[in-house]
């Protein structure tokens, strides 16, 4: 195995996402005697700082300063890899917001094959890559085979590769930089809106009632919100629910909403898709109630209870209840 | 503004329990019930809605076989004014690459303003859309929550990032943007709609017609190739309770209180 991998650092205010040295665990699993260069694009002093860092993991990082890179636009920072990337690279990049804008398009310009949520990776057979990914929410797991002759762009499912510890490399940094040229771009970024926060903070609650599409409608929320009251908890939500506008966003758990870390969590109806796992951390005592015993959440939760949620919350609400007298 | 939707027909997994079939190689696809991809009916009702704001048609397209011109019609009853079937023996096993491809080459036959895609299907690739701007070298948007046309040459466009916040993007036209559920409220088909499209002709278009070499589609040209399917291994997975109702209730009760869930 010769490709050259390389892993590009999603990064903000000089500090590598979590998802750097999770890249640099799936770069061994790649080729075991790999060792992948960094590529982190930005400007000022903070992407200094930043290249420092990654020298102790990557041996070697290489930089791309550029005004018009201070904000991660997908389009100039494909402009910019196209300009310095070796033929038949394998590039690795998170299955993020940022990926899934940058990763296809990426692909398509360097002529390469390319791989989404990524969850695993068994090893290269001669010119393919062996990956697991998953479909249908995360209830069948699928093989996929990658002929990487002429590259490739795998994106990795952000928390799925543990990071391994390893001495510190004291790799050297070499900007790129002036192997790129001008870069405009036909997508301008304005600015970000920040989330509102609403009338509870869910991030800080120590229990949660959380629930999903199994709570059907928008009058069988209230069975929730009295669960959640006789707990002494807070209502929350998976993506549908905000969806259908039945509760605001500011309740929403995911990676395109809060992150929370309570000590107990009850998932109500809630199939347990990867981005609303992703936004429980801390490892609380997890509860699933959902009809579907194929539902995905069952894989992560501590305690699993197979039936309707419609029916099951009014019961279990009484009883709790009934035990506060 | 005219406005391409690119639609795919999957299998609901509201309305059907999906299982393996015996051998692994693919999901048991006997009476199974489709319908449009989730994504792309909100796909579809922001096309319409921007049509509607701007004047123009919306065309829906998809690749498949036959059984794939009751999604077109079906968007087509919501308002849709035209639908295109892409259908050749040839695409079957195509990678992702190899449907943009052939999209690619129905967008330069039939040029549209704006491309919509929704933002993933039930394999969770996101891929169709970026590879498609890429392929047509438009700018390209992932994950779009929010679209304000304005003007006649670019759009305001919000995307969704961490955190449930929002990246607001100008972006010019013509471009491609993939679009994430609660964009909007997809309206619903009414019979009306249904019976005015029943016997529409909706036009097919094999590989050759669109100027697509079968040689760059298929599974003999498609770099990722899925080659099973499997139930992933539980891991430690959950202690699912038994019992009846009211002792599951008790024994949870227990539990969630001794985790201190309970005042």
């Amino acid at each position: 195995m010769t490709a050259r991998i390389f892993a590009y650092i999603v990064h903000k205010g000089g500090v590598a996402d979590d998802t750097a040295p999770e890249m640099l665990a799936a770069a061994k699993l790649i080729d075991p005697a790999a060792s992948p260069t960094a590529i982190v694009t930005g400007a000022g002093p903070t992407l200094d700082a930043l290249c420092d860092t990654l020298r102790n993991s990557f041996s070697e990082v290489w930089k791309i300063s550029n005004e018009v890179l201070a904000y991660p636009n997908a389009e100039l920072v494909r402009k910019a890899l196209v300009a310095i990337l070796p033929p038949s690279s394998i590039v690795l990049l998170p299955h993020s917001h940022f990926g899934v804008d940058l990763g296809p398009g990426l692909s398509v310009k360097l002529n390469s094959a390319s791989v989404p949520d990524v969850v695993a990776i068994e090893g290269v057979e001669g010119a393919y890559l062996k990956v697991v990914r998953q479909e249908f929410g995360g209830q069948f797991s699928t093989h996929v085979r990658c002929d990487i002759s002429s590259g490739a762009v795998i994106q990795l499912r952000p928390g799925a590769f543990k990071p391994t510890s390893s001495a510190s490399v004291q790799g050297k940094v070499i900007d790129k930089s002036s192997a790129v040229d001008a870069l405009s771009a036909r997508r301008r970024y304005i600015k970000t809106v920040v989330a509102e926060t609403g009338d509870v903070d869910i991030s800080k609650e120590a229990v949660l009632v959380s629930i999903g599409r199994g709570i059907q409608e928008q009058d069988n929320v209230a069975i929730a919100q009295e669960l959640a009251e006789a707990m002494g908890a807070a209502l929350s939500c998976s993506r549908p629910v905000v969806d259908a506008k039945w509760l605001p966003k500011s309740r929403q758990v995911g990676s395109s909403g809060q992150t929370v870390k309570p000590k107990v969590y009850i998932a109500c109806g809630i199939s347990g898709s990867f981005q609303h796992l992703a936004g429980i951390k801390g490892s609380p005592f997890i509860v699933a109630i959902n009809k579907n015993p194929k539902a995905p959440i069952f894989q992560i939760a501590d305690v699993g209870i197979v039936d309707d949620v419609l029916e099951f919350l009014p019961e279990l609400t009484n009883k709790i209840r009934a035990v506060a007298k | 503004m005219d406005i391409l939707v690119c639609v795919k027909r999957v299998p609901d997994t509201s309305e059907n329990e999906i299982e393996l079939n015996g051998a692994g190689s693919d999901i048991a696809r006997d009476d199974l019930v489709y319908s449009v991809n989730e994504w792309d009916n909100y796909a579809t009702e922001e096309a319409l809605q921007i049509a509607e704001h701007t004047g123009g048609n919306v065309t829906v397209v998809t690749v498949g076989g036959e059984d794939n011109e009751e999604i077109l019609r079906r968007e087509m009853a919501l308002g849709a004014k035209n639908g295109a079937l892409i259908s050749d023996e040839a695409i079957e096993g195509s990678d992702n690459a190899g449907i943009a491809g052939l999209l690619k080459a129905f967008v330069q036959k039939n040029p549209h303003d704006l491309i919509l895609t929704g933002a993933q299907a039930e394999d969770g690739a996101a891929q169709v859309g970026g590879m498609l701007a890429a392929m047509l070298d438009y700018p390209f948007a992932s994950l779009v929550s929010g679209i304000e046309v304005m003007d006649g040459k670019k759009l305001l466009v919000s995307r969704e990032v961490e955190g449930g916040n929002k990246e607001v993007n100008e972006i010019d036209l013509p471009c491609v943007l993939s679009i994430q559920t609660g964009i909007n409220e997809p309206r619903y088909v009414g019979m009306r709609g249904i019976r005015q499209v029943a016997s529409l002709e909706i036009p097919t278009f094999s590989a050759s017609d669109l100027g697509v070499d079968k040689a760059s589609i298929g599974r003999s040209a498609a770099k990722v190739q899925r080659t099973d399917y499997f139930v992933p291994a539980l891991g430690k997975g959950a202690e699912i309770l038994a019992g009846s109702r009211d002792e599951i209730i008790d024994t949870m009760i227990d539990l969630v209180k001794a985790k201190g869930g309970l005042r």
